[in-house]
């Protein structure tokens, strides 16, 4: 359970942000977490109240969306859907290959602030 | 309240702090010439046994040392100073894995140029350590033949983390009825061409080709990257 620890992170990145821009309110921190990531949504969404108490994103929401995993599958020359992350095969033709190239990020995307 | 609200974008990394500290350290270990290997796999499949062994055996022609990660005690650390080879015990409280920093720290008082091999023991754990780089060569997980051949399903992203599989505690595998064939199919599937060493460090089986594994890995890492500045020498050491 690294969750917590992440979700401070994303909490001290927000925060960074708002100063650079002079202080705004933040109400949604949207991020973008890859399925192989190693982050488990749920975790971080409980985490994340828990980091934002006593910060001034506090009662701020993380919106998370969820990354597919996508491999570089080279028979067909492109990027592709694995099959699952149990089985890393190109959804297509079904050839095997460990390129990830989408699905390992935690990346925060965006800030929604008060106008 | 109606008040509006607008969406900056932003685009940060939230490993951010981890990564630069990781590239650093892989940066510092490349000029020091030193190959870093970790260890990670559940709490009990054998990475203190192999890397006592490990360090036991390429003591006697390299200069290695190790770092080994604990939630508590000192115990790893005194099993594999019988070694005589430097250790040093990480220990981190109530943290589940070992981030790139903890292991920064840990080397304030080391040369690590001084060093041909440096091992990482990470704390026991096959989720978390998967997102953290600690600017290792070569990640090894390891997979007790007691721990049954579909861990690799069960835990995919530490698996595709990693660049080696070890299958450890051969020596129990009739005992346990363990499927060989099925294991290796399931590491495949999460990790297609993986390489997968299997060993026994009680019965030594496999236990040489490991080391000569390690060994071949580190002259290939020092002949695609040498340490020397550019314009230095040509001769290797």
């Amino acid at each position: 359970m690294h969750e917590l620890s992440i979700a401070m992170s994303i909490v001290e990145l927000a925060q960074e942000e708002s100063d650079r821009r002079g202080g705004v309110q933040i109400k949604a921190v949207h991020l973008r977490l890859g399925l192989l990531s190693g982050v488990v949504k749920e975790a971080l969404l409980s985490s994340y109240e828990i980091a934002c108490e006593h910060t001034p994103l506090q009662g701020s929401q993380l919106q998370v969306e969820e990354v597919p995993v996508l491999v570089f599958c080279r028979k067909c020359g492109a990027q592709r859907p694995v099959h699952s992350t149990q089985a890393f095969c190109c959804s297509f033709c079904g050839t095997p290959t460990a390129e990830v190239v989408q699905g390992k990020e935690v990346l925060v995307v965006g800030l929604e602030v008060e106008e | 309240m109606n008040s509006k609200t607008r969406i900056i974008e932003v685009r940060e990394n939230v490993f951010k702090q981890n990564d630069i500290v990781a590239r650093a350290l892989r940066e510092r270990f490349r000029e020091a010439g030193v190959f870093v290997v970790s260890l990670v796999s559940s709490p009990g499949a054998g990475k203190t046994a192999l890397l006592e062994k490990t360090l036991t055996l390429l003591r006697q022609q390299f200069r290695v040392a190790a770092l080994v990660g604990d939630l508590a005690t000192e115990n790893d650390a005194l099993r594999l100073a019988r070694s005589q080879a430097p250790v040093k015990q990480i220990i981190t409280g109530t943290v589940c894995h070992l981030e790139a920093a903890m292991v920064e720290r840990s080397l304030e008082a080391w040369k690590v140029e001084e060093l041909d091999f440096l091992f990482i023991e990470n704390v026991g754990n096959l989720v978390c350590p998967s997102s953290y780089d600690l600017g290792e060569d070569l990640r090894l997980v390891l997979l007790s033949v007691t721990e049954g051949e579909d861990k690799p399903l069960k835990y995919p992203t530490i698996f595709n983390s990693a660049d080696v599989a070890v299958i450890t505690k051969a020596d129990l595998a009739e005992a346990v009825e363990f499927d060989a064939l099925t294991a290796n199919r399931n590491i495949q599937a999460v990790r297609p061409g993986m390489k997968v060493v299997t060993l026994s460090t009680k019965s030594g089986e496999g236990t040489q080709q490991f080391l000569d594994f390690l060994v071949s890995r580190r002259t290939l890492a020092r002949e695609m990257s040498p340490s020397q500045p550019a314009g230095a020498s040509a001769a290797s050491d």
